[in-house]
């Protein structure tokens, strides 16, 4: 790459950011956390081709759409594995996940367990609405009891899932809850798990006025709730702690509720690869290949 | 051997040294005797002494126990398949006996382990029967705790012997093979294989000596195909892959997994399969093509996502090793029933590319023709394969890797404006732009399974979706057109043209070979390039009176298998039909040929 020409552009502008025009309803939660995104993109001065936007199936996951840069819609529940193909092979890109609730603990709950505990580094947020919005209401993973909903219209009768406990429990490294309501709070945790070195993992409250009008007025101060910050004393290293606070009822507490220092999958994988390159570096592929079929004579 | 005109007596002394062109020996024991590691040996030997081998066998599908049989076939002049009938019979059990001494041509050798057999007094006269007790013997020799434990190594002995094989290179390689491990190991090895070698055969009246091979201009190597189709993805540059365990394909990730390090690439094991295909396709997205791979039932779950590779036009590799289905079905047998699934396995008009190498050597160049068929037109490739390509060993000439060896790194030149669908791109071949490309215009695409317009933004537009689908079939179309015809084995006209695919190319040319001997009109060819087919393929069809397909698979409802059904419907041909079995065992020569009479008759009638 003619690196110099690249190194003196200007910084991006919000306008340089914006694609598509969002197709998500008047007041839906997802608008803040896209115009974050492109706060988070400017802070940092990442350019556009550094930027890699992965998502998955559903109205959250239209996302990559309404950004300018390298961007991937890729099948229901798949973003994670989708987005740890790119972490493994291409490790110089800025890289985002984003998805909904049902992408991510419904069709895409096995792969949610396993990024967690491969410490992907990549940062993955879920705006989490409680609801199947694309598909017109029908009951999620995290949709409470007693929820009506096509699906469920006599009141959702599954345990809900407590994405956080799921989180800590599959071996997360980085769990964090916000909402967006909360700008500043949501930046901040976005920037906090950008610079994470492992799986940084967002639950970003975001409602959907659609169909489910009011979901989390508790945790709003504008709707006569109340927005509680993770408490000063909490130990975000100490799993027990970050357990029952993730597991208090709404509206709970948002905040870093769990963060651990654990090698990333990358960098396993490259403390192996240095062993090996090690005795190959000076050597050409064909020639290392030599090696095995020479054995095969 | 037994049968062969080739055997001729050169020494009188006793015993004497009859000189052979081949020979086919079965051993057959239960799976944790280490049979296969007999039929190693003996094919690496070959390879070495230049002489041509194929190898054939059956585990089954457990951890420890049951039958397994390992065949190899080793020739000083062309080797086409592991051989219908065995000229020598190492039974260890009474089963192993009972079982596969139909498999033995008449006249034939029974080299048995009279510790474990009683031979059948009705078969006395029909076989040579040479008893030794190598169970017995092998502990005797080795001594210690193992038990008979290295006894397939005594056994190695005694076939070098009978065959008057090279002692020393075979010392040299049962050496190589334990290299690393504790010296006592290889000295037990060494001590099994010697008593085994030094073991009076007092009832052998004659040993054999191969006829010198000719002399072969580049070195052999041998290996099966699993190896050889992870080694091929090795040099065609991919570095990396992702999967998921299962038989036969495990070999082929253990392979990567394993090799991948020394290249700076990394092979990931994921929670399932469509976590592996979309690992594959995410790295494939981000410029370095990948490879995932699977068989039976892991290759349902793929489809989705290949699916959206198809839809997003992106390179992938999958490597399908087919084996026994549907679902769980036999896992360790071969079977050639996922053609259908990988030219169609995709809800939607979603066309992809399909190849299946035909021997084992083939495995390799297959690998490299897939990556940049797959690199050129966007496309996923499914490489198919089966059980029986995978397990078996061949020897080859030793590839010119200098030469095969590709770099595959990402292109992210800059570049003003791209647009990733552009629909007035000749024959529709188009690539995407990896993230890392720095785009001047300033407008970056979405790579997307939402039919889109040519920047990848979603469109409902009529129009769109017949244009976008017309692209990405007439890619395809357009790689049919540049492939090259398959070769005729035989002479390119005639009555009857066997048309075979994967693992039976070696027992179609044996037929064929033998059929024309006998005065029979019989040519055959192998399709390698099942979807697209090569352009022109009906030229071909035109020079026989009949065409018959003949499949490791099913009839299906409608009376044709799965690559007889697909040419049907290309052709409208009704000189095409098929012959198919689904015993999940390959195809033995002579099966081929009753099948070919028999259909010969029915049409007549």
């Amino acid at each position: 790459m003619s690196a110099t020409a690249e190194i003196t552009r200007e910084p991006l502008k919000k306008k340089d950011l914006a694609a598509d025009h969002p197709t998500w309803c008047p007041g839906c939660g997802d608008f803040s956390v896209l115009a974050l995104y492109f706060k988070l993109i400017q802070n940092r001065g990442i350019h556009h081709e550094k930027i890699a936007t992965v998502a998955g199936i559903g109205c959250s996951s239209r996302f990559p759409y309404f950004v300018q840069g390298h961007g991937v819609h890729f099948i229901h529940g798949r973003a994670l594995p989708f987005a740890t193909g790119i972490a493994m092979s291409r490790q110089d890109l800025d890289l985002f996940v984003f998805g909904g609730d049902g992408d991510a603990f419904s069709i895409g709950g096995n792969h949610f367990t396993h990024c967690a505990r491969k410490n992907v580094n990549l940062t993955y947020v879920v705006m989490d609405n409680s609801v199947y919005g694309l598909t017109k209401k029908q009951t999620s993973p995290t949709s409470p009891i007693g929820f009506k909903s096509k699906t469920d219209m006599w009141g959702a009768v599954d345990q809900p899932i407590n994405p956080l406990k799921q989180a800590i429990a599959g071996g997360a490294t980085f769990v964090a809850r916000t909402t967006h309501t909360n700008p500043k709070h949501l930046l901040a945790m976005m920037e906090a798990a950008m610079d994470h070195n492992g799986f940084g993992f967002i639950e970003c409250l975001s409602e959907c006025t659609e169909f489910y009008n009011g979901a989390f007025d508790a945790s709003n101060p504008r709707k006569g709730g109340e927005f509680l910050e993770v408490p000063e004393d909490h130990d975000p290293t100490n799993e027990t702690e970050a357990y029952d606070l993730a597991g208090q009822p709404f509206p709970g507490h948002f905040g870093i509720v769990y963060q651990v220092d654990r090698p990333s999958k990358q960098d396993r994988e490259k403390t192996i690869n240095a062993k090996f390159m090690e005795k190959t570096k000076d050597l050409e592929a064909h020639q290392i290949l030599q090696q095995n079929f020479d054995k095969m004579k | 051997m037994s049968d062969s005109p080739a055997t001729k007596e050169v020494v009188s002394e006793s015993p004497k040294v009859s000189k052979v062109t081949e020979a086919v020996i079965r051993i057959a024991g239960n799976s944790q005797d280490g049979i296969q590691s007999i039929g190693g040996f003996l094919a690496q030997l070959a390879g070495r002494s230049e002489q041509e081998v194929m190898t054939f066998m059956t585990i089954p599908a457990t951890i420890s126990g049951g039958p397994s049989i390992f065949q190899v076939r080793i020739g000083s002049g062309e080797v086409l398949t592991s051989g219908d009938d065995a000229d020598v019979l190492m039974p260890f059990y009474q089963h192993s006996y009972e079982n596969h001494i139909g498999f033995l041509k008449e006249g034939g050798i029974v080299l048995y382990d009279s510790s474990h057999v009683e031979p059948d007094p009705e078969l006395l006269q029909k076989y040579r029967h040479i008893g030794c007790p190598i169970a017995e013997r092998t502990v005797e020799a080795i001594g210690g705790t193992a038990k008979d434990k290295g006894k397939n190594i005594f056994a190695l002995g005694l076939v070098a012997r009978m065959f008057d094989l090279d002692a020393a290179k075979l010392e040299g390689l049962i050496a190589e093979r334990f290299k690393g491990k504790a010296s006592s190991i290889t000295t037990t090895a060494l001590t099994a294989f010697h008593a085994g070698y030094g073991y009076p055969l007092t009832t052998l009246e004659e040993i054999y000596a191969f006829e010198e091979p000719k002399a072969r201009d580049a070195d052999q190597v041998v290996c099966n195909g699993n190896d050889a189709l992870g080694y091929g993805i090795l040099a065609a540059g991919v570095r990396f892959g992702a999967g998921y365990p299962i038989t036969p394909w495990s070999d082929i990730m253990e392979l990567l997994r394993r090799e991948l390090p020394k290249y700076d690439g990394i092979f990931v094991q994921c929670e399932d399969e469509i976590a592996a295909v979309s690992m594959a396709i995410g790295s494939s997205w981000g410029g370095r093509v990948a490879v995932t791979g699977s068989s039976g039932p892991g290759i349902s779950l793929k489809g989705e996502a290949i699916g959206w590779a198809v839809m997003a036009e992106i390179p992938l590799i999958v490597i399908d090793v087919q084996r026994g289905g549907p679902s769980t079905g036999m896992p360790t047998n071969v079977e050639q029933s996922d053609l259908n699934i990988a030219c169609f396995g995709g809800h939607g008009d979603s066309p992809r590319v399909v190849i299946a190498p035909a021997s084992v050597e083939d495995c390799f160049y297959t690998a490299i023709e897939a990556v940049n068929i797959a690199r050129k037109y966007s496309t996923p490739v499914i490489i198919l394969t089966d059980q029986a390509i995978a397990t078996r060993i061949e020897a080859f000439a030793m590839p010119k890797l200098k030469e095969l060896c590709q770099d595959i790194s990402p292109d992210l030149t800059p570049r003003d404006v791209h647009k990733p669908y552009d629909l007035s791109a000749p024959d529709g071949i188009t690539q995407h732009a990896p993230p890392g490309t720095h785009i001047r215009s300033g407008k970056y695409p979405v790579v997307t399974g939402l039919e889109h317009d040519e920047m990848g933004h979603p469109s409902g537009s009529p129009k769109m979706h017949m244009d976008m689908t017309a692209k990405r079939r007439s890619k395809l179309q357009a790689l049919g057109r540049d492939l090259e015809l398959p070769e005729v084995f035989g002479p390119e006209e005639g009555n009857v043209l066997l048309i075979g695919w994967g693992s039976t190319q070696g027992s179609l040319r044996e037929a064929t070979e033998q059929a024309r001997k006998a005065g029979d009109s019989i040519s055959c060819l192998t399709m390698r390039h099942i979807h697209p087919m090569p352009e022109g393929l009906e030229n071909i069809l035109d020079g026989f009176n009949h065409v018959f397909v003949v499949e490791n698979n099913d009839e299906g409802l409608y009376g044709y298998g799965q690559l007889c059904g697909l040419m049907r419907a290309k052709f409208a041909n009704p000189k095409i039909v098929g012959i198919n079995k689904t015993d999940g065992l390959t195809w033995r020569v002579k099966d081929v040929l009753a099948h070919v009479q028999s259909k010969l008759g029915e049409l007549k009638s």
